[in-house]
């Protein structure tokens, strides 16, 4: 048994040092709240650690002592099981004891968790989506208030308040190198405070089942510096840039006559659709699909010729396009920075 | 049991009964086992209690023994079934992207296989060991209502066949084995595919009630005289504080399930937000079920540890009263639990630490468990046989399960692991080594005794490192790859997160895992066909089951056995005392006082029916029906209502007269 432990312990130290440039890991925080939590994690798993070796060595003394087996089942040493008595209860107190602790340094640090945001200036509302992420920036003057999808901006050192719901099933968020995950249920609304420390792109996912594309909802934090942020916000305000070759203005044509427009919005046409991702400013963005593809023009060509071949059962239906229709629509779309 | 010890009958004056019940005229009253000679009794009695010959005559069976050898084997078989589900996920998963198999079939997969494990493995073997040895344990000739019995067996077997039709049909669930609305709901659900969970939870539900209430009624008033609640074995408390979860837990989930029916098929609103109803509350009657479910499998499995200890380390377990309060304070606390499965809901913040508080708690039962079976082993060096090899195992690995499951009590720490392969590696570290690894030590110990012959010990210790390697192969690095970020329920992952290789690493063990059990397999089969004769008590064990043959007669025991010791078998090596003044030509139980086991009354026990059967089939196909519309209650209740009569048709006894 010792040998098998310290196999699995080389074995987890290993695969540890592979992974830990993780980008989605909770072992490797960039933000307050997860450094506070995988500080916990090390501490529980460093004391669990000390329990089990210690309840092994007693498993293993008994093997390792060469007393004699017993002759007679019923005959007891009374002074023998005395002491073993005041040693079992004096595990069961030690026992008591660490739980206690363990309880307390939890509830300490659920108060430290909650101190993150007493002080938050931006509110972010995600609603979850059957299997995308809808990012709504709220904002005292109207015309300031913006939608995108999936990539959530935020700017970096400065708590941002998420307010959490869905429409359909379920979801929930998680983006583990900044804080612990919540859930999206629909007719409740859940409040999550999160803060990166630095500028950097977070990756995160759904981890509630919610259904046939549960493993392709993936979703990014981008934080970064206030004045890039700023600027980032102001650039998304616009509506989307006007098709510049006749290849994309065709393909404008194309969205606005195909069932494309149904459910998408596209600031600045008539496209108006809000059942799916709003894809103002769908080429600024990292991703497609919710991370399920990288955003490029072939990707882009992939994902709406074959929607359900990227991503099965996604409501993203098949649109029946020519190869030239293919390629003006996304030329369109390539442009909308 | 000896047979020359007739004349030691202790508290049992059975003439006094028999006349306390003032009208047994002499010309009904037939032969008994009182001063009948081996022989005789022996043939009387195999006539009385035998199974029936014929086809119709097995269906018609109420032999504890004989439905609990069906129990465990279906459940093998359904083990096996659930086993290869999580083989064919875990080669998808071996890879980033690959394309083995696609979402719809990777959802049914893993729901399939956490129903399978859940509700047709875990809960019925576990039930059904205490079916088989329950009875035997507590010295009584079967259990008490054998035709519910029976029908529980039925019923079983109809809910599993539904689900795993349903899955070569394409129509398994997909929505999880847990189908949170509103995923699971009308709107979300389209097809039958929930509702085959739905009911199919109906059917387990109402079989393992069933078995619950008999296991109760059997421990309370069928115990061997003598036994009173300070000699009960801890096998048999185990099953009792088990059997009353089941009792409380179980109706909560029929409930889920009913309300979860009653929105997808009579338009109810109860679960969907935009009408006023809720979704949260799926969870929080769900979880009030599910988190009891864990004890229903793990509490059971601790009164298997407790049997194979004292056997192996020679002596009575240390602390037995200890043990008998920590099985109980586990049945209580794990009713105060369930919300730690829904720390990530958003639960108000004192609510939430109230949580992590109570599933703290419970660890300090367990512990009081482990503590005493270990401070069991220090005395003298035990005899190491392959069933304590299991125990060994699952101290090794259940201990590991308990403190992450610490870790997951912690609401903060919680958050981050919640839904990730972290938890996956936890509630299996708890179920295989809480649960699987002692049934398993448990079927090495017990299989003597129901088939009359050994298993290989030398398969055995193959089997048990080859489990053990496997195990701890395919589940350690579950707990790292949910830390660095792996969501449960995924049918594939993005290369670029850095989980392959670990992956493939994790689907290795979980092969080796796999072959574990074609070992076991082979074993099993190869011993029960070609073992070595075990005798009554191959490993000198102490309880009853020990007392009489391998494999034991249809009556379980010629004589009643009087109860001096909780190792009875220890405190009277030369031969038992017996109790005598059953009648010999009729099926009839002594029936005993529940907190001393004073002999109480003679009691009639069901003879073999069709009944159970036929009830089973109509109730079945009711269940069936109504996946497909609300009427079926209503025509179902017609034949139903025809077999419940049947079954309870008066059958002309004197007492039923009165």
């Amino acid at each position: 048994m010792k040998r098998l432990a310290s196999i699995a312990f080389a074995t987890a130290i290993a695969l540890s040092l592979q992974g830990c440039s993780g980008w989605q890991s909770a072992l490797d925080p960039k933000g307050p709240a997860a450094s506070e939590l995988a500080w916990l994690i090390w501490f529980f798993t460093g004391l669990c650690a000390v329990v089990w070796v210690l309840v092994m060595v007693a498993l293993a003394m008994p093997l390792m002592m060469r007393s004699r087996q017993r002759a007679e089942p019923l005959v007891l040493d009374a002074g023998a099981d005395n002491r073993k008595l005041r040693v079992v209860m004096t595990a069961v107190g030690l026992t008591a004891v660490i739980l206690v602790g363990l309880t307390l340094v939890s509830f300490f640090a659920n108060r430290t968790l909650a101190a993150i945001g007493s002080d938050v200036a931006l509110t972010i509302r995600v609603t979850g989506h059957q299997w995308w992420w809808e990012v709504r920036y709220e904002d005292a003057t109207p015309s300031r208030i913006l939608t995108t999808a999936n990539e959530i901006h935020i700017p970096a050192g400065e708590p941002v308040r998420l307010l959490l719901t869905s429409t359909d099933v379920i979801h929930s968020f998680w983006v583990p190198s900044l804080s612990g995950k919540l859930d999206l249920i629909p007719g409740h609304m859940n409040v999550l405070d999160i803060k990166a420390d630095k500028p950097g792109v977070y990756r995160g996912q759904c981890a509630e089942f919610c259904g046939a594309q549960h493993a392709n909802m993936g979703t990014f934090v981008i934080a970064e510096p206030r004045a890039k942020f700023d600027a980032w916000w102001n650039d998304q305000l616009q509506p989307a840039a006007a098709p510049m070759s006749d290849e994309a203005k065709a393909g404008e044509n194309l969205f606005l006559k195909r069932p494309c427009v149904m459910c998408h919005k596209i600031g600045g046409t008539p496209a108006g659709g809000t059942v799916a991702p709003d894809l103002t400013h769908v080429a600024s963005r990292q991703t497609l699909a919710a991370g399920t593809l990288t955003m490029s023009r072939g990707n882009l060509a992939a994902w709406i010729a074959d929607p359900q071949g990227v991503k099965p059962g996604s409501h993203m239906p098949v649109v029946d396009l020519s190869g030239d229709e293919l390629n003006a629509i996304v030329a369109y779309l390539e442009g909308l920075k | 049991m000896s047979s020359a010890d007739l004349t030691s009958e202790r508290d049992l004056p059975p003439e006094r009964e028999a006349s306390a019940k003032g009208d047994v005229a002499p010309e009904r009253d037939g032969p008994r086992d009182t001063g009948m000679d081996d022989a005789s009794l022996h043939r009387w009695l195999t006539r009385t209690w035998r199974t029936p010959p014929g086809i119709i005559g097995a269906l018609s069976s109420v032999d504890h023994k004989v439905i609990a050898r069906r129990y465990l084997i279906t459940a093998f078989l359904f083990l096996c079934l659930g086993g290869l589900n999580a083989v064919v996920m875990r080669i998808q998963l071996s890879g980033p992207r690959r394309g083995l198999i696609g979402p719809d079939l990777y959802n049914q997969l893993f729901t399939m296989h956490g129903v399978t494990m859940m509700f047709l493995f875990a809960v019925p073997i576990v039930q059904a060991t205490g079916i088989y040895l329950v009875p035997l344990m507590v010295g009584t000739r079967n259990i008490a209502f054998p035709r519910l019995n029976a029908f529980s067996y039925w019923v079983y077997v109809s809910g599993g066949l539904f689900a795993w039709v349903s899955f070569a049909l394409s129509m398994a669930p997909d929505v999880g084995w847990f189908a949170y609305v509103p995923l699971s709901g009308p709107e979300y659900g389209p097809g039958k595919r929930a509702d085959v969970w739905a009911q199919m939870i109906t059917y387990t539900e109402v079989s393992s009630l069933a078995v619950a209430v008999a296991t109760i009624v059997t421990i309370f008033k069928q115990r061997a005289p003598g036994m009173s609640l300070d000699k009960i074995p801890l096998y048999v408390w185990s099953l009792l504080v088990t059997s009353f979860v089941v009792v409380f837990a179980m109706p909560a989930v029929m409930i889920t399930s009913t309300f979860l029916i009653l929105d997808r098929l009579v338009g109810t609103h109860i679960f969907n937000p935009a009408e006023g109803g809720d979704a949260l509350l799926f969870q929080h009657l769900f979880w009030f079920f599910g988190h009891p479910e864990v004890y229903i499998i793990f509490l059971p499995a601790t009164g298997m540890v407790s049997a194979i200890i004292p056997a192996f380390a020679r002596r009575p377990v240390f602390g037995h009263l200890g043990l008998v309060l920590s099985l109980i304070a586990v049945g209580f606390l794990s009713f105060g639990l369930w919300v730690h499965h829904m720390f990530a809901t958003g639960l108000p913040k004192l609510g939430a630490s109230f949580f992590t508080a109570s599933s703290m708690m419970i660890a300090i039962p367990n512990g009081v468990q482990i503590f005493c079976w270990l401070a069991t082993l220090w005395d003298g060096r035990p005899v190491i046989r392959t069933p304590l090899l299991f125990v060994f195992g699952f101290f090794f690995i259940f201990v590991i399960g308990g403190l992450t499951g610490v870790m997951l009590a912690s609401v903060p720490l919680d958050l981050q692991v919640h839904d990730t392969y972290f938890v996956v590696a936890h509630f299996h570290y708890v179920l295989i080594g809480g649960a699987v690894f002692p049934l398993l030590g448990a079927a090495y110990f017990w299989f003597p005794k129901i088939t009359g012959r050994m298993m290989s010990e030398r398969l055995g210790r193959w089997h048990f490192w080859l489990a053990l390697i496997g195990f701890n192969a395919a589940f350690f690095p579950m707990h790292i790859v949910g830390l660095w970020g792996m969501p449960r329920r995924v049918y594939t992952y993005p290369a670029e997160l850095g989980w392959g290789n670990i992956n493939l690493f994790i689907t290795a063990g979980a092969v080796l895992f796999f072959l574990s059990f074609v070992l076991f397999a082979f074993n099993l089969i190869h011993g029960a066909l070609k073992g070595a004769p075990a005798g009554d008590n191959p490993w000198d064990a102490g309880t009853l089951e020990w007392a009489t043959s391998s494999p034991p007669p249809s009556y379980n025991f010629a004589r009643i056995p009087v109860v001096t010791n909780v190792e009875p078998l220890w405190a009277e090596p030369q031969a038992l005392p017996v109790a005598t003044g059953l009648r010999a030509d009729v099926r009839e139980l002594l029936i005993s006082t529940v907190a001393e086991a004073h002999p109480d009354i003679r009691e009639k026990s069901a003879t073999p029916s069709i009944w159970p059967l036929l009830a089973a089939i109509a109730v079945g196909g009711t269940f069936l029906y109504s996946i497909f519309t609300p009427w079926a209650i209503v025509w179902g209740a017609a034949p139903i209502a025809v077999t419940l009569i049947g079954w309870f048709w008066p059958k002309g006894d004197p007492e039923d007269e009165e």
